[in-house]
């Protein structure tokens, strides 16, 4: 067992045992603890240990763990803490919550991903104190008519059982299945429809999530249907479909596409590992002398491909690793070198050589859409 | 479906006119729609009109997926190195500044690395790339090996590339002259190397050529 394997194990043990301990906790020794859904808890137990597992696995990579580590000095940094604290909340709430980089990436995919999220988001916050035993609802004692909400053990708020407020909290799984059962048809009509995401997709990877949140949806809206209107004609049936949906889902989440819900906050540290970037020096190519990327950058680049077993070091050259070279100039590199080869045929001679270093290329067509895609992009390749 | 293993991707840039038909090909394709994952150059706009098109090469231990923190970048049974996972793709740019060949492209808007996927959605139903289809001058060509011997007699498949101390094999080859005796392309040998061609700046000293 390597090293990494064992260190995973161990934080999978150990979160997994923290969030036991809190379930003990929060439901008073399973005083509040509802028998009936301890395997829903099993399952979340399960997946607790699976991402875990996972995620461990993931930062010990060589460019993860990098990121990982930067991300947090970059945030961390002194004399920016206040303003990254600023930064944090605007991309939190731009990015996290309301999506705006898929909304960008295209409308349709950004309210399909934003109704899938908040449906998911909902739902999670419902039934995870609930079959953890953090949370319960039960009659007032003395008062029938009032329901109260017990937190932990303490009561949290009450109300009576036939408000609005009541409705709305009783039925808070159907108003999470609606937006999630919306946003899975817009999905599936996505993948049904259009050419380029039919070319690249995968069941595994792409459908099986859409599918088992379908399932979930639909067989939970049906429990409520049955109690609901059918004076719970087949529910015991529909309960297990429901929970093996529910627990399919739970113990997929390490294994497949719904892992990019613990990936992707990596985006934060990334963008602040970018802003301490642009604080310090460039990158200059040492074959056209222009600045590019952050110096930073281009060395801790260095770092993880020789942590990576890639040797881009070049003996001899004026460049060191070919890490230090720009984009353009690298495929200029490649050209002549392959247009070198051609000479006893094509004709042609060497350009004189009239500056050092050698001359920047220029895109041919730096406009919209067929150069540079961004900032980034301009910086990097200079047009 | 997979790419049939008898197509293969051949790029011979010496041969690019410059005419970005392959450029705007590649906005059409259905993958990355309206923009182009092409790179296209000119070597030293200055002094020369070489145009030199590059195209992801599909290597076989890509160094961008390997950098990639996010785990975003996979390649594909049939060795095409695909673009990212737009779930997991976390635009940190370490594949956009790692790529050997200079290919990815950042959409700093949307977060996320874009390249070519070789039109997966063509290729893997037997289709040629846009850009392949396009090429007036067969500097992107894609068919049989045997179609490329009959089109181009005097040129040879190479796919393997030294970038200092490091070896790369691509999916896609690159053609060089039949005689050469090269197995493999030495780019950062060439890296200080001027380029082949025509000085525009001794044809405006031309008698008669002057741009007055």
């Amino acid at each position: 067992m390597t090293r990494e394997v064992t260190r995973a194990l161990g934080w999978a043990s150990a979160v997994t045992a923290g969030l036991a301990l809190l379930i003990l906790l929060g439901s008073r020794k399973l005083e509040h603890f509802d028998a009936a859904l301890v395997a829903y808890t099993f399952s979340i137990v399960f997946a607790t240990f699976g991402l875990t597992y996972r995620y461990t696995m993931w930062l010990s990579r060589p460019p993860t763990a990098l990121y990982w580590r930067r991300g947090w000095q970059a945030f961390l940094l002194g004399g920016h803490r206040l303003r990254n604290a600023r930064s944090w909340f605007a991309r939190v709430t731009l990015d996290v919550l309301l999506n705006r980089f898929i909304l960008r990436r295209d409308r349709l995919r950004g309210l399909t991903h934003l109704l899938i999220m908040w449906g998911c988001t909902l739902a999670v916050a419902i039934t995870f104190p609930l079959v953890f035993g953090w949370l319960h609802f039960g009659p007032v004692p003395g008062n029938l008519s009032m329901y109260q909400a017990v937190v932990f053990g303490f009561v949290a708020f009450r109300f009576p059982h036939d408000s609005w407020v009541a409705f709305l909290l009783f039925h808070g799984l159907v108003w999470a299945s609606f937006l999630v059962i919306a946003g899975v048809m817009l999905a599936m009509r996505r993948r049904m429809r259009e050419e380029g995401a039919g070319a690249v997709q995968r069941f595994a990877e792409d459908f099986m999530p859409l599918l088992l949140l379908f399932a979930v949806s639909v067989t939970g809206l049906m429990l409520t249907a049955s109690y609901t209107w059918m004076r719970g004609y087949g529910f015991t049936f529909i309960s297990l479909l429901h929970a093996c949906t529910v627990i399919g889902t739970f113990v997929w989440l390490p294994f497949g596409k719904f892992f990019h819900v613990f990936q992707r906050p990596a985006q934060l540290g990334v963008s602040f590992y970018k802003d301490m970037g642009r604080l310090g020096d460039k990158a200059h190519c040492r074959r056209c002398g222009h600045a590019f990327s952050s110096r930073m950058h281009v060395l801790d680049l260095i770092a993880v491909e020789r942590q990576l077993g890639f040797k881009y070091e070049i003996p001899g050259s004026p460049a060191e690793h070919y890490q230090w070279v720009c984009p353009p100039c690298r495929r200029a590199s490649f050209a002549v070198a392959q247009g070198l080869l051609w000479r006893d045929q094509r004709g042609g001679a060497p350009l004189s050589q009239t500056h050092e270093p050698q001359a920047m290329p220029a895109q041919a067509n730096p406009g919209l859409g067929s150069g540079p895609l961004g900032p980034e992009d301009a910086e990097n390749f200079h047009p | 479906m997979p790419v049939p293993e008898t197509r293969e991707f051949f790029l011979d840039a010496s041969r690019c006119i410059g005419c970005q038909s392959c450029v705007q090909a590649c906005a059409e394709c259905d993958t990355h729609k309206g923009q182009s994952m092409i790179q296209l150059d000119y070597v030293d706009r200055s002094r020369s009109t070489q145009t030199l098109p590059v195209i992801c090469m599909h290597c076989d231990s890509p160094t961008c997926a390997e950098v990639c923190p996010a785990d975003a970048i996979k390649r594909t049974e049939d060795g095409v190195v695909q673009t990212a996972r737009k779930p997991r793709c976390i635009a940190c740019n370490n594949c956009v500044l790692a790529c050997p060949f200079g290919v990815p492209k950042m959409n700093t808007r949307m977060n996320l690395m874009m390249k070519c996927d070789m039109c997966y959605d063509r290729t893997s139903v037997g289709l040629k790339p846009m850009r392949a289809s396009v090429c007036p001058s067969q500097a992107l060509a894609f068919g049989t090996r045997e179609e490329i011997a009959a089109l181009r007699p005097g040129a040879r498949p190479v796919n393997t590339f030294q970038f200092g101390a490091q070896t790369i094999r691509t999916k896609v080859n690159v053609l060089v002259p039949k005689a050469a005796a090269n197995e493999i392309i030495d780019v950062t040998a060439a890296m200080y190397e001027p380029p082949l061609g025509r000085d525009l700046l001794d044809d405006m000293s031309e008698p008669g050529r002057s741009p007055a």
